[in-house]
């Protein structure tokens, strides 16, 4: 029986090969965008998974979890600071992609990476 | 076919680091010192619950600054980059406060319908609401500006959805997301004068450990990043929706048949050469 951690960090690593994947093999910028996303989200769960603690809960003090106790009861907190942050950036960088390709396409009439030949030699 | 394999060689590559990762990973059986640190000190140097939103806001109050100038920057570059693209068709700078739907001609979007307009009238103030909650309470419940930001984002959104042709002020966001920077920025320049440095959170008084007002200044950070995140992706919302007008009401000189979304441009000197096959190289399902 495989623990969550393990499950989680399968699961990130599934989602980064397909969006590896996604990105090398398909042509059409949109799809290209949205594999990149899939890999930032795989990433995204492999860092709060390796964070993750085996029966302990979420680094917030309170009365179950008084600062006397907290370390041994919580999970470490500087992943989840970490994603938390990345998903934010990884929205605007996902924006950023999208007016770029917006941009190519008014410029191209096509989001076929084929037809990109500005920076080909 | 040549390109195909080797991406595949090339995630097999990956698959077998990842595998070889997963196979050995080791949980940890106790914390490391780094979040020790944070789970011991925490309480009694910064008075804040949630040791996420102090380690976002006043361990890493740095970071977080840089953070929100990258999201500043991908806005302003979003609103550059779609912006320049609008043409002598577009209002002028002073009609573009006043929401003017019937002003967008041929809009091809469907007609929204009466379930989207009442409830956006009902949903929007409480979404706000929501997400005043969580960036006010991001020092005690799970919750900071980061997420109440995005929230106040997704009013933005349904507005956006509802009424497709609306103008939002771009001018009060920019006001709004300015001003949010410069108070953080004030406020890390107070904690250098009044405390330990730069950000320091203890220029207020600390309080008891899980009230409203506590934890010194993360409150006060936390709504300033939340206000400033929600303008950001709010004037990112508003680049993209009039992009869509722009495009709407705007007669193309290129071909209109529908090939010419998916074929090269002709005209285009750079594409000339080789001339791709007709509508299959866009993405082909594989065998």
């Amino acid at each position: 029986m495989p623990d969550l951690t393990q499950i989680a960090l399968a699961t990130g690593f599934g989602l980064i090969l397909i969006g590896f994947y996604g990105a090398l093999t398909r042509r059409g910028l949109l799809r290209i965008i949205l594999a990149f996303t899939l890999a930032s989200t795989g990433v995204n769960v492999v860092i709060v998974a390796i964070g993750y603690m085996r029966g302990r809960t979420a680094p917030i003090l309170d009365e179950a979890v008084t600062t006397a106790t907290a370390v041994g009861r919580i999970i470490d907190p500087l992943p989840q600071a970490l994603v938390l942050t990345a998903i934010v950036i990884g929205l605007g960088v996902t924006a950023l992609m999208l007016a770029y390709a917006y941009r190519l396409f008014r410029r191209h009439r096509t989001l076929d990476i084929a037809a990109f030949r500005e920076l080909k030699w | 076919m040549v390109k195909r394999l080797f991406a595949l060689g090339l995630l097999a590559v990956f698959a077998g680091l990842f595998a070889s990762l997963l196979s050995g990973y080791v949980p940890d059986a106790a914390l490391n010192p780094t979040a020790r640190y944070y789970a011991e000190r925490t309480a009694p140097d910064l008075g804040a619950a949630n040791l996420v939103t102090a380690i976002i806001i006043t361990y890493r109050g740095l970071d977080t600054l840089g953070e929100v100038t990258v999201l500043f920057l991908a806005a302003a570059i979003v609103g550059l980059v779609l912006g320049s693209d609008r043409g002598s068709h577009r209002p002028g700078p002073e009609d573009r406060t006043a929401g003017r739907p019937d002003e967008a001609p041929a809009n091809p979007s469907p007609p929204v319908g009466e379930l989207l307009t009442t409830g956006s009238r009902l949903l929007v103030p409480l979404i706000l609401l929501l997400g005043v909650y969580v960036f006010a309470n991001g020092h005690r419940t799970p919750g900071g500006g980061f997420q109440g930001g995005a929230i106040l984002a997704s009013a933005t959104l349904l507005l956006l959805l509802a009424k497709p042709g609306r103008q939002l002020s771009h001018r009060l966001i920019a006001a709004l997301e300015s001003l949010a920077g410069l108070l953080f920025i004030i406020i890390g320049l107070l904690g250098l004068a009044l405390a330990g440095g730069f950000l320091d959170n203890r220029i207020l008084p600390l309080g008891t450990l899980g009230a409203l007002f506590s934890a010194g200044a993360i409150p006060l950070i936390s709504a300033l990043i939340g206000l400033k995140v929600g303008a950001e992706f709010s004037s990112i919302l508003a680049s993209l929706a009039e992009t869509r007008q722009a495009q709407a009401g705007r007669v193309e000189p290129v071909g209109d048949t529908p090939a010419a979304w998916v074929q090269p441009d002709r005209d285009n000197p750079g594409a000339a050469h080789k001339p791709t096959g007709p509508a299959t190289t866009a993405d082909r399902e594989q065998p």
